[in-house]
């Protein structure tokens, strides 16, 4: 294709906008409602599994005994969890150590005051206990099976009741985001048919001369696709733009929420949202592609119904 | 070349608009097609554009059979034709220069291809001073020369023109004429439809007449020859059409209105 050529389907393209302000300012709109949505959907989904991930790498199996597994019971049972495979880390917590922990975790400041009351007496004698780490979540559930099913095992705890919340939370936002998606899509492709169609009405003079002096379907249809990209292409640069604020402050706002629920915890590990760098040029990517693909098949094939040489 | 035969044409209402038409017109030839309206000389039109095909028989424009051309090769054939209607059907929000730079630029003409060739058919067509103005701020002969001037640009071996004078007065349809005979008189082929009896007469030209869909008489002049002016064909001229006619023609309309 000529520079010329490009240019002028180009200048048409804007031209047909301006002629057609009004269908085209609805179309920017709904492809923007659209956009903003998945973008919305799109950042929480992603923090959902963020968090899932989180979860389920910071959240092992703990494992507790029998009150009379010896020693070298417990060491058996340990080579027997390390031994079955998918085992990121596993690590012994005495019952010293899970004293400790929880008198950090519960009592902060008046660790002092409130742990006199115990004296030497540790609450938590028996809670000695193995945490478990997996390489994978999914091997979870038949991992607590097998542990459970060995012999001095009292207890096995694990994080099935969070992660599983989270993940049907996710799979609820799934859903829903893509119901709502899929219906502001089909008013946006209605609406993007709709303007071009108009602006096809609108030139139908200009093009039967085109048809007759000899231009080619590329000439003639190309304006009425540059018409759609356009369209397509603010609808996704404007929801961009404000989700990219909107984001920011999210983020900044949650943080000072879970830094005033619990200072200085790993709460904010697990429940700020994603670093913007790290969304957002996921979100851009997808978001132009989104918009601009849009506008340019449902521009492509409105016009391919329009005109025919 | 343009060649027809045995071509019949009906629409899918039933209406036969064309039975049985074969004709020959050579290059070079200056040709009227006259009939009453529903004669088939719209539909005749539209066969030689390829705007629609025959139901039966054959049809070759310019060395190329329209019946078996395939669909992606009708853009570059109607480039050998330059077309011409009653109502220049011009784009009303673009000024001369930019309607006839329009035609250069569905071709994909270049920038400069434009600049350099607009100015030539302005010159040809009498347009020059004219060059700014948008189509309402021109007659109705000087809107058809506009287009006639689009027309020409692309350099099509034959013009096709649907009732080139149907909306002029006396004065603009002579000088209309007078361009088209101007560029038949240099190899261009010229095939003129009309319904005007009176102007067919004056300029002595081939005349099919057409009624019902056929071809009733075909009537070539006295002193007829084909190959007489086609010698020593050269290049179009680029010299402008008096503008005597034109003003004497705004005058009257001025002293009128007065």
């Amino acid at each position: 294709m000529k520079i010329s050529t490009f240019l002028y389907c180009t200048k048409q393209g804007f031209k047909n906008i301006g002629k057609n302000i009004l269908f085209s300012m609805a179309s920017i709109a709904t492809v923007a409602a659209c956009i903003f949505l998945f973008c919305l959907f799109f950042s929480i989904i992603q923090n959902v599994r963020h968090i899932v991930v989180e979860a389920e790498t910071t959240v092992g199996i703990t494992v507790f005994f029998n009150e009379d597994t010896t020693a070298e019971q417990k060491q058996q049972i340990g080579d027997s969890i390390q031994n079955r495979g998918g085992v990121k880390e596993i690590r012994y917590i005495s019952a010293e150590e899970a004293w400790e922990t929880f008198k950090e975790d519960y009592f902060g400041d008046r660790t002092e005051e409130l742990a006199a009351a115990f004296a030497d007496d540790n609450p938590l004698a028996t809670s000695d206990n193995y945490e478990v780490f997996l390489n994978d979540i999914e091997e979870q559930q038949p991992m607590v099976e097998y542990i459970r099913s060995l012999p001095g095992v009292r207890e096995v705890n694990y994080a099935n009741a969070l992660v599983s919340a989270l993940k049907g939370m996710n799979t609820v936002i799934s859903i829903l985001s893509a119901v709502i998606i899929g219906v502001l899509f089909a008013v946006s492709v209605f609406l993007i048919s709709n303007t071009i169609s108009v602006a096809a009405a609108f030139r139908k003079r200009e093009n039967e001369i085109m048809k007759l002096i000899g231009a080619t379907n590329f000439m003639i249809r190309a304006p009425f696709v540059v018409e759609g990209i356009i369209i397509g292409f603010f609808g996704a640069l404007i929801p961009l733009c404000g989700m990219y604020f909107i984001y920011k402050k999210a983020a900044a706002y949650l943080v000072t929420q879970v830094l005033a629920m619990s200072p200085g915890t790993s709460a904010l590990d697990l429940f700020s949202l994603l670093p913007m760098r790290e969304i957002f040029p996921q979100m851009v990517a997808v978001g132009l592609i989104l918009g601009v693909g849009m506008g340019f098949v449902v521009s492509f094939f409105t016009i391919r119904k329009h005109l025919k040489v | 070349m343009i060649k027809l035969k045995d071509v019949n044409k009906t629409y899918d209402t039933g209406n036969k608009a064309v039975r049985g038409l074969s004709l020959e017109i050579k290059d070079g030839e200056f040709v009227f097609i006259v009939g009453k309206s529903g004669s088939g000389k719209s539909t005749l039109f539209r066969l030689i554009t390829r705007e629609t095909l025959p139901t039966e028989g054959e049809i070759e424009v310019n060395g190329r059979d329209l019946v078996t051309m395939r669909r992606r090769d009708i853009p570059k054939f109607r480039r050998t034709l330059g077309v011409v209607f009653q109502d220049f059907r011009l784009l009303n929000d673009r000024n001369v220069f930019e309607n006839i730079a329009f035609a250069q630029r569905v071709i994909g003409a270049s920038s400069r291809e434009i600049r350099e060739n607009v100015p030539k058919m302005l010159q040809l067509t009498g347009l020059s001073s004219k060059y700014k103005n948008l189509p309402k701020q021109l007659s109705g002969g000087e809107q058809q020369r506009v287009a006639i001037a689009r027309a020409l640009i692309n350099q099509p071996s034959v013009i096709l023109a649907d009732e080139p004078t149907g909306n002029l007065d006396e004065v603009n349809t002579r000088e209309i004429m007078k361009l088209l005979e101007d560029i038949n008189r240099h190899g261009t082929t010229v095939v003129v439809i009309t319904h005007s009896r009176e102007m067919v007469r004056e300029m002595n030209k081939r005349v099919i007449t057409m009624e019902k869909g056929r071809i009733t008489s075909d009537v070539r002049p006295e002193g007829y020859d084909l190959e007489h002016g086609l010698t020593g064909i050269k290049p179009m001229p680029v010299r402008p059409v008096p503008q005597r006619a034109e003003e004497t023609h705004r005058r009257r309309s001025r002293r009128r209105e007065n």
